[in-house]
This record gives C-alpha cells, sequence and structure tokens, in this order.
C-alpha cells in the first residue's frame, strides 16, 4: 500500500513540474535513443553485409593471383594465375564442386550507336550457380559453346540500360566486343552494387573465346571454387594452397604468389568494422547517459531543498527515514524510467528515419531495448540514492521550520 | 512498532510507582542542552511535568523560555540531553529515530501555526497521510478521514486544496489530522497565532469540544487569551517551570 502511494505522490510532484521534468529526462531520453538507434544501425548493417555475400555466394572461395616477389621487391606479373592452374585444382582437389575461371577486362562495347566500356569477362557455363545469379532472359551459354568458342555474350542487368535498349529486346542482339561481333543470349539477374564496383555491368562470354579471340592470353584475374557443403571452408582453402603451391612450384618456406580469400573473411572483416563503430557510438551514448543522470541528481538535490517544509510534515506525522527515502528515490527512478521509455519510442522513430530516409537497413534489438531500459534504471537508483539519503537524514525540527 | 505488543495499561504499570496511572506524559529532570559554536546553550534545565489523560494544558512563556524546546521535546521530534519522558507509557526519552517517527504517528496529533499541510494534496489526502505511515488500507483511510473532516465541520470541502480553504478552514483540516489516528495527545503549537481573532474564537471551541469528547490537548502559547482557555497553565522561564496551576483568569469562549 505504502509503495502504490510513493509512486502516485512521485506522478503528482511530476506532473507539478512539467517542463523541469521534460528536461531532466532528456539526457536519459537522448541516451536510450542513441543506445537503440545505434544498435539498430549496427545490427542493420551487419544482416545487409551477411546478406549481400551470401548473395555472392558464401561457399565461394576466390584465388587472385598475387604479387611475385623477387629478391625482396614485388614485381608486376611474374607469376599469373592460368587456365592450367584452374584444370589442376578441379582435378586435385576432390572437395571442389566447381571451378569458375574468370578472364577479364575493360572493353569497348558498341550496339548500333551506343558505345560503352564495360568489363568483358571469359568465363565457364557454370559462372551463373557458382555466384548465385539467375538468367532472366534467354539463356547462358553452355560447356559446349565454350569447346567451340562461341561468339555468344551474357550481359549483365545493367547492360541493356546503359544500351538504351529494353532487356528482353537485347536477345539476339549483335554487339561488337573490341571490333568482333557477339550475338547477346542472356540476361543475368540484378545484384545491386557492391561498392566502388558494380556486378551488373559486366558481360560474361565462353572462356575459350575469350582467351582465343578477344584477349588472347590464358592469364585470369581470378579463379573461384565453389566448396561441398560438407566440408571445412578452412580445410578447403589449406587444399587449394597446396595444389595452388605444387603448381607454382614454389619451395618450402616460400611465399605465395597468389591469395586465396573466403567471402567469410570479408565478414569477419565487416563485422569488426561494424563493432568498432559502434562501440565509439555507444560510449558516446553511454556518456549522455551518464550526463543524463548527472542532471537528474541535481534537479533531484534542488527537489530536496524546495521540499524540505514537505519533508518536514511527512517526518512530524510520522514518516520514517526509509520511507522517504523510498519516495524520492521512486521520484527519481520513475523520472528515468520514463525517460527511458520515452527514448525507446524515439529510438524506433530513429531507426525508422534512417532506414527510410538514408536506405540503411535497420533492426531493432529487444537485447538493445532492455539493456537500455534497465541501464536508466540503474542511473536513476544510482543518481538517485544521494538526494533520497539526504532528503532522508533530515532533522524535522529544522525541516519543519524552512521556509 | 511489531516489538510493542504490550497494551497501554501493561506498559503504565512497569513505570515507577510515585507516577499516576492515567498519566499520558510524565518529565522526571528533563534538560536539553545545545552547543552553538563555543557557547553551550541549556534550554531545559530540569523540567518535572506530569499530564493526565484529557487533560487541557496549555505550556506558556516568553521567547527564550524552553517552550519551543519542550513542544519538540514532547512532541517526540527531539530527546533530552538528560532525564526521562515517558508518553502514554514509552519511554521515549531513550528511542532511536524511526522509532520516534512511529511513536508520533500512533501517539500524537500535531497542530502547527502554519497549518503546515501539503499544498498540492486535498484536504482528503492530508487528513489521510498520517494513516499512509500507519499502514492503514485505502479504504479504512478514506473513512476515517471522512469521519475525521465531518468532526471539524468540513464534511463539504474534502476535495479542496488548502489554497482554496480560508485559514480557519485549513486549521481545521491540520486538527482533522492530528485526530485521525486517534492520538494520546494533540499537540497544538500557537494554533491561531495565523488566525484573526474571530477565527481564533471558532478553533478554541473546537480544541473545547474535543476536550469535552475525552482528547487529551497541550496548547503552546504565548498568547494569555488562548491560555486561558485551559483549565491548567504551566508557565516556562528560563528553561525551569514557573509556576503549574490554575493561575490566570479564565476567559469564556
Amino acid at each position: 500500500m505504502m509503495i502504490g502511494e510513493t509512486i502516485r505522490v512521485a506522478f503528482q510532484s511530476i506532473r507539478a513540474n512539467k517542463l523541469r521534468a521534460m528536461l531532466t529526462m532528456l539526457g536519459v531520453i537522448i541516451g536510450v535513443a542513441a543506445v537503440i538507434t545505434v544498435v539498430a544501425m549496427g545490427t542493420g548493417a551487419q544482416r545487409s553485409v551477411e546478406a549481400r555475400i551470401n548473395s555472392l555466394g558464401a561457399n565461394l572461395i576466390q584465388i587472385q593471383a598475387g604479387q611475385d616477389r623477387f629478391a625482396g621487391v614485388a614485381r608486376e606479373g611474374g607469376a599469373p594465375l592460368t587456365t592450367d592452374d584452374a584444370d589442376a585444382l578441379l582435378r586435385e582437389v576432390s572437395s571442389i564442386t566447381a571451378v569458375v575461371p574468370e578472364m577479364s577486362r575493360n572493353q569497348q562495347v558498341v550496339s548500333g550507336n551506343q558505345n560503352i566500356n564495360v568489363s568483358v569477362v571469359g568465363t565457364t557455363a557454370n559462372y551463373p550457380d557458382a555466384r548465385n545469379y539467375t538468367i532472366t532472359h534467354g539463356a547462358m551459354f553452355t560447356d559446349g559453346d565454350n569447346g567451340s568458342r562461341q561468339r555468344y555474350a551474357v550481359v549483365g542487368s545493367e547492360v541493356p540500360k546503359m544500351l538504351d535498349v529494353p532487356p528482353a529486346a537485347i536477345i539476339g542482339r549483335t554487339i561488337t566486343i573490341r571490333a568482333i561481333p557477339f550475338e547477346v543470349i542472356g540476361v543475368l539477374s540484378e545484384k545491386g552494387s557492391q561498392g566502388w564496383q558494380n556486378p551488373d555491368e559486366q558481360i560474361l562470354i565462353p572462356l575459350n573465346t575469350a582467351r582465343y579471340r578477344v584477349m588472347g592470353t590464358d592469364r585470369l584475374r581470378s579463379i573461384a571454387v565453389t566448396v561441398a557443403e560438407d566440408v571445412p571452408q578452412e580445410q578447403a582453402m589449406v587444399d587449394l594452397e597446396r595444389i595452388m603451391r605444387r603448381e607454382h612450384k614454389i619451395r618450402p618456406g616460400g611465399v605465395n604468389d597468389f591469395q586465396i580469400r573466403s567471402p567469410r573473411e570479408f565478414l569477419a572483416t565487416a563485422e569488426e568494422t561494424t563493432k568498432t563503430f559502434s562501440a565509439l557510438l555507444l560510449s558516446i551514448a553511454g556518456v549522455s547517459l551518464l550526463v543524463g543522470g548527472i542532471g537528474i541528481m541535481n534537479i533531484m538535490l534542488v527537489s530536496v531543498t524546495e521540499r524540505t517544509k514537505e519533508i518536514g510534515i511527512r517526518k512530524a506525522l510520522g514518516a520514517t527515514k526509509i520511507v522517504i527515502m523510498g519516495q524520492f528515490l521512486i521520484e527519481a527512478l520513475v523520472l528515468c524510467l520514463t525517460g527511458g521509455a520515452l527514448g525507446i519510442v524515439l529510438g524506433w522513430v530513429m531507426s525508422q528515419v534512417v532506414s527510410d530516409k538514408l536506405g540503411w537497413t535497420t533492426e531493432i534489438s529487444p537485447t538493445a531495448v532492455m539493456v537500455a531500459f534497465g541501464f536508466s534504471a540503474f542511473v536513476g537508483l544510482f543518481f538517485g540514492l544521494w538526494p533520497a539519503r539526504r532528503a532522508a537524514g533530515l532533522d524535522p525540527i529544522q525541516a519543519l521550520r524552512y521556509e | 512498532m511489531a516489538k510493542d505488543i504490550k497494551t497501554t495499561a501493561e506498559r503504565m504499570a512497569m513505570l515507577p510507582a510515585d507516577i499516576p496511572r492515567d498519566a499520558v506524559i510524565v518529565t522526571r529532570n528533563l534538560k536539553r542542552e545545545y552547543v552553538m559554536g563555543s557557547e553551550v546553550v541549556r534550554a531545559l534545565q530540569g523540567v518535572d511535568i506530569t499530564i493526565r489523560r484529557n487533560e487541557l494544558v496549555a505550556i506558556m512563556g516568553p521567547s527564550g523560555s524552553g517552550k519551543s524546546t519542550l513542544m519538540n521535546m514532547i512532541g517526540c521530534l527531539d530527546t533530552p540531553s538528560e532525564g526521562e519522558y515517558w508518553l502514554n507509557g514509552h519511554r521515549v526519552s531513550e528511542l532511536d529515530d524511526d522509532a520516534l517517527a512511529r511513536i508520533r504517528n500512533k501517539e500524537i496529533g500535531f497542530v502547527f501555526q502554519t497549518f503546515n499541510l501539503l499544498p498540492r494534496a486535498t484536504a482528503l489526502a492530508n487528513v489521510e497521510l498520517p494513516m499512509v505511515y500507519a499502514g492503514a488500507s485505502g479504504k479504512e483511510r478514506r473513512q476515517k478521514a471522512e469521519h475525521a473532516l465531518e468532526q471539524v465541520g468540513l464534511g463539504n470541502r474534502m476535495d479542496h486544496r488548502p489554497n482554496e480553504l480560508s485559514g480557519g478552514q485549513r486549521q481545521r483540516v491540520a486538527i482533522a489530522r492530528a485526530l485521525v489516528n486517534n492520538p494520546s495527545i494533540i499537540l497544538a503549537d500557537e494554533p491561531t497565532g495565523n488566525l484573526d481573532s474571530a477565527t481564533s474564537v471558532e478553533i478554541m471551541a473546537l480544541f473545547e469540544t474535543l476536550h469535552d469528547q475525552g482528547q487529551t490537548i497541550i496548547l503552546v502559547t504565548h498568547e494569555p487569551d488562548i491560555a486561558a482557555h485551559a483549565k491548567r497553565q504551566i508557565v516556562l522561564r528560563d528553561g525551569k517551570v514557573e509556576s503549574d496551576g490554575s493561575t490566570l483568569v479564565e476567559v469564556s469562549a
């Protein structure tokens, strides 16, 4: 019964000083809202990175030509990746399900009176499967097309727009790559920009066509490898490294002249970045909560002084120390928890605004909501304690005489 | 409160034999000293008084006589430096702050010169307050508070806040608040000090009515007119009892 009464009194005194209470709560509101928004942004960023990497193919391991070192000096083009490497990998590593060699170069592409410069990728028929593409119009070229060096092209989803042709109408058209005519036979699904490089602005042609007719080289930019689901990626990477070292005749202790990367590494890096960013913003939010707490302590001390007479009356009428302390603690707690609740609402609104206006993925985390709310309760108790003790310790005679 | 399982009669039986069994207030050689800077102020220098049930007593004296100190002592707001004080059989002189708070809640009804009502609470809520601290249920609180307000003639003003009431009405609310826990004594400190003379007369009449109903009332005042309402006047001077008895001419209300 006394608790209910005390809570009622606390709300009453907050209502009596609405503006002051609001300003006092502002620190806590901003702190809690910041925590929730930041965590929502962090969680959202992580989710979207995960989604992107999955769209690239999470099982995909990429091998790239590295720098060849000669006498400690990095040289370019010392030990290229070749189609032989790709063949060797497919032959020797049992955990591999597919090997996708990629030979790419930016080329001048002409269609009618349109002239664009895009990345032309010579690759094999399994490219769309390995990289999680589907064919939205037409079809992918086949292994047979590759073997017979057909001049077929499958274009990325942006290419028809760049050439000013509807996607459906581009099938069957002839485009020229380095003045060599190609027939467009398919359009890839859209991936969305990956930052500095847009995978939708590329044109796939059969590897052998690229090798013998367009680029005249067996040097690959990269080899993508997909690994069976049940094989640990780390183990597959070790196997790949072993075969690659043998193919490139690297002595034990010698430095690799290639790089093996998995999207999971990117994922880990992205997570690390997100965490650092979140930790930074969370510490700012923490400071805001701390400042909010000090504000609450300040106003509670003012409140105790202002209500000295009231405390005296209550004590004269039989309020014990613990009752007076409870009254002021609950008042601080009500301020903080109300601030916390408003902060949660504000944080939710801010997350929505961020995702609507900036197009960022945000995801409200229930843990963050609970932690923020719990922390504001802690702030209320911690910073309310001293003023409450001060109120409880007042001498009733002095307090009654206070004007 | 829980450890206080004895009845008033049982407690009274444990008091020294020379104390009357119907004594509500007993002080023995009550002394109170304050240290103010380097000086020791002897506010009370050995006060012996006994007040029996259903007495109406006025405590008088000029400022500096120790009147306020004695009132604080009787009101359990302060403890003596030396001597003993029994209130309704409780040996108050050796209680701690929280025990004193409980005694105040149960045994004493305060009426102050400046009313000391909570400004934001209604008359009813103000009167309920002592019962909140006594731990009474909401229903019981409401019933008793309404009854007390009716007793002081404010049955139709229960939902008014102090600033919507006249001075006399505020003091009636304070008296209702003092009555509501059915205390052993009502301790009124200059209860008419902030009231005009007509209202003072009404308030004094109310005290007399309560006295006639069996209430023990102690008036602390420096006004002879007010003190004259009491059958017995205790006059303090320099921290000692100067006179105790029916020495003043009684003025009828």
